[in-house]
């Protein structure tokens, strides 16, 4: 079995990070394997986790009431699922699934939340590389908002 | 239009010369392609490159700026995939085998794709965009070798606006290509990726040094995927688009498509993005 | 250099004609001075003066009998090799296709007369919009190879003309067959005559002419420098390009926005500008189609119109982008600027909108680009 903080150390979101850090964070993390179709998470529960995901695909869902379930994202190798973890109440905003198997690395939210108290340092740059993403992620929300390609 | 041996054009450039419709047939729900062939000799050959435009006549109603999207060594015939938007095109999109209708062109610039050989591509299309970049798709995949790696992001709204899903399906077999399909929006029935099309590029790596990209899709979506392309490190030199104006006369002598100091009919509709990165940002140019 | 009495002209008139051109010269119509087929100098308008000044256009009775005693009107010599309105080709269909016609008669052969510096060098400019190295306009170049023009020096100048900062005028440089400067003193009125081509010079041999004094050449001189110290406008053209480029953002756009009325005057009266439309027609039966090209304007909502929307909804950019072409985007496509100074923009724009004013306006507070 490969090594977790191997692992961790090879994910994008990892990328150049600090060794002792890598060491604390490698503390909350466990491997994690989901079947195709398997639900990750579901909208309103407690967010507990986040994922590196390492292989296969993740469909993020929004219950759209009478307009169905809306897919609103996918999220594949490289790349991380949740952020719901870091922002208090700690709450899933969509559901998550698995498109095909994902294999994935989980890391604990209360656990790394406990060791940002700790080290602030490591805190603010778990922070850095979380806001990056949710500008990311908001980027691309606002640019499916713009509706590009809809026909006049 | 042909050109004579001094290299002036002898058919003037503002008169239409009639082509038949050879076939229509539906992409999506609103977008068709058109197989044009020369009216009265089908031997006759259309030369042109990859990334130019026709001006296309539908009798007594007007023309229209359509980029051409078949494959340029393939001379006996031209396909056009149009949207169906405005008052020409939703004309154009009720012909029949066998109308008759007016083609002038081809015009404006080119994918550098000679000047490319020996460089990893990246194509990234947003919507009816793909059809632009299609003829530049073939030739890349025809000279395959010519080229390093080769890897295509498209973008569309919903998984029924997907244009040439089986040629995108044959090119994925057939050819040594990456291809990454992002949909805006879906419901569940869809499998693949939901995002926008820059999210592709978190799948695939590029090589910034050898890579050159080529964008083709809405203005606003060049915008997004030249952002990101650059923060990989690509070159703005190394970053083509291929820009949408209004286009009356195809000539440079109407004035409409003016974008800063260049013609986007004559000077583009493919420029560099280092040619236009001044004056991309600026509202209501 | 010659010179010739007054009667010459008609003289100059009628030789053109037999040569078969047909003869362009300045005459009055409703109430303005206006470029038409003349037959002889009794359509010029002899005694007339105009006065101009921002919004404002008026005829006056001059106290001599000047021939060109006038500035310049709101036509220009560009609806001659572009009209506002051209059949391009007409089309009948024939089964299931369509057989074009284009239009068959000839050019026609026109010889203009009282061509002003400033409106000698906007057809100059024109010359190479139409004829832009990849493309050259059929209709254009086919009535432009042909005529013959007869500049006349500018020796008053009017209040709207900049044309010695745009350095146009008002002495008329090249480009002409024949320039004339018209000379009106106590005892005599007569013009010094320039040749400028072998056509000129062929035409000149034909008149009544007597070789030129020193005094004469001397009097046309200082009637062209009254012009030139007379003029009232300026427009500070140093690094002009840079400036429009960078203050693309600047609050001055949508100041003037609150003033332009985007009416299109402007582009309508200047000699330079060259946008058009494409119009196609058919007939009742459906048979019988015609393209029309005619001009359109920049401030037009339609202009930037694509299958999206119009890339310039705004007044102040469709403003932006008229003043910035002319001053500044000209200059990379055509290698000269799009402005002659002939003031036309300034007079007839119904608020007053003064490019040379809003161009002090930028400099005054230009913001820097980082």
């Amino acid at each position: 079995m490969e090594d977790l903080s191997e692992i961790l150390k090879n994910h994008p979101f990892m990328k150049d990070l600090d060794e002792n850090y890598l060491m604390q964070i490698t503390g909350c993390a466990s491997n994690v394997v989901y079947k195709e179709d398997e639900i990750i998470f579901r909208e309103g529960d407690k967010a507990e986790k986040f994922y590196l995901i390492r292989t296969g695909k993740v469909a993020l869902e929004i219950n759209g009431r009478d307009k169905g379930n809306l897919r609103i994202l996918t999220i594949g190798p490289g790349q991380i699922l949740g952020w719901s973890w870091i922002v208090s109440p700690f709450k899933w905003h969509f559901e998550a699934h698995a498109l095909e198997e994902v294999r994935a690395i989980a890391l604990d939210g209360e656990c790394l939340r406990n060791k940002c108290e700790d080290d602030p340092k490591m805190g603010y740059e778990m922070l850095k590389r979380f806001a990056h993403i949710l500008e990311q992620r908001l980027q691309s929300t606002r640019m499916q908002l713009l509706d590009v390609y809809k026909r006049v | 239009m042909t050109e004579n041996k001094s290299g002036f054009q002898q058919v003037d450039p503002m008169t239409p010369e009639a082509v038949k419709v050879k076939k229509i047939f539906w992409e999506t729900e609103d977008v068709f392609t058109l197989e044009l062939a020369h009216e009265n000799d089908e031997k006759r050959e259309f030369n042109y490159k990859p990334g130019q435009f026709n001006m296309l006549y539908a009798f007594g109603v007007g023309e229209a700026a359509i980029s051409i999207s078949s494959d340029s060594s393939k001379k006996s015939s031209l396909l056009h995939t149009i949207h169906k938007v405005g008052y020409v095109t939703n004309v154009l999109s009720k012909l029949k085998k066998g109308d008759i209708i007016g083609l002038r062109g081809p015009f404006g610039s080119a994918w550098p794709l000679e000047q490319n050989k020996g460089k990893d591509i990246c194509i990234i299309a947003g919507g009816i965009g793909l059809a632009p970049l299609r003829p530049a798709i073939y030739h890349i995949l025809k000279h395959r070798k010519h080229y390093g790696k080769v890897v295509i992001l498209y973008g569309v709204r919903t998984p029924r606006d997907i244009l040439y899903p089986v040629e995108l399906e044959l090119w994925r077999k057939k050819y040594d290509v990456e291809i990454e399909v992002t949909v805006d929006r879906s419901d569940s029935t869809w499998r693949g990726h939901v995002g926008v099309v820059t999210t592709l590029l978190n799948y695939v790596e590029l090589n910034p040094e050898k890579t050159r990209a080529m964008v083709c899709g809405p203005e606003i979506m060049m915008k997004f995927a030249v952002d990101e392309l650059k923060k990989t490190g690509l070159d703005e030199k190394g970053i083509y688009v291929s820009l949408e104006r209004n286009m009356k006369c195809a000539l440079g002598f109407c004035g409409h498509c003016q974008y800063g100091p260049s013609f986007v009919c004559k000077d583009g509709p493919v420029f560099s993005f280092s040619n236009v990165t001044d004056i991309f940002e600026i509202k209501e140019l | 250099m010659k010179t010739i009495d007054k009667s010459n002209l008609d003289k100059i008139i009628s030789i053109l004609k037999k040569d078969g051109y047909t003869v362009i010269g300045p005459t009055v119509k409703d109430g303005a001075i206006i470029y038409d087929e003349i037959e002889s100098t009794g359509d010029l308008p002899i005694g007339m003066g105009d006065e101009q000044d921002a919004g404002t256009y008026r005829l006056t009775k001059r106290n001599d009998e000047a021939y060109f005693g006038y500035v310049v009107g709101p036509q220009s010599w560009k609806k001659f090799m572009f009209p506002q309105r051209l059949k391009m080709w007409d089309a009948q269909r024939n089964g299931k296709g369509f057989d074009i016609n284009l239009p068959k008669a000839p050019p026609p052969r026109y010889a203009f007369l009282g061509v002003r510096a400033c409106d000698l060098r906007a057809i100059f400019v024109q010359d190479k919009v139409f004829n832009n190295g990849t493309f050259a306009d059929s209709y254009y170049n086919n009535v432009r190879k042909n005529i013959f023009i007869i500049a006349v020096n500018c020796t008053q100048s009017d209040g709207t003309c900049f044309c010695v900062s745009m350095k146009t005028g008002p002495k008329a440089k090249q480009g002409y067959d024949i320039a004339l400067t018209e000379i009106i003193n106590k005892n005599e009125h007569y013009f010094l005559l320039d040749e400028g081509t072998l056509k000129g010079s062929e035409l000149a041999s034909k008149l009544n002419f007597a070789k030129a004094g020193d005094a004469q050449i001397k009097a046309a001189a200082s009637a062209i420098m009254a012009a030139e110290v007379n003029m009232k406008r300026t427009m500070n053209t140093a690094g002009i390009k840079d400036l429009l480029y960078n203050n693309h953002d600047h609050p001055i756009w949508t100041e003037i926005a609150t003033r332009c009325l985007a009416c299109a005057n402007c582009t309508m009266v200047c000699p330079t500008c060259f946008c058009s439309n494409m119009e196609d027609t058919t007939d009742l039966t459906g048979d019988h189609a015609e393209r029309w090209r005619r001009w359109d304007s920049c401030f037009s909502l339609d202009y930037s119109k694509v299958a999206g929307g119009s890339f310039r909804t705004s007044t102040k950019a469709r403003y932006r982008q008229w003043m910035t072409h002319k001053l500044a985007s000209w200059i990379d496509q055509f290698g000269t600027s799009g402005c002659v100074g002939c003031g036309r923009c300034i007079t007839w724009c119904p608020v007053g909108i003064d490019i040379t004013k809003e161009v002090e306006n930028l400099r005054s507070s230009p913001k820097i680009k980082s």
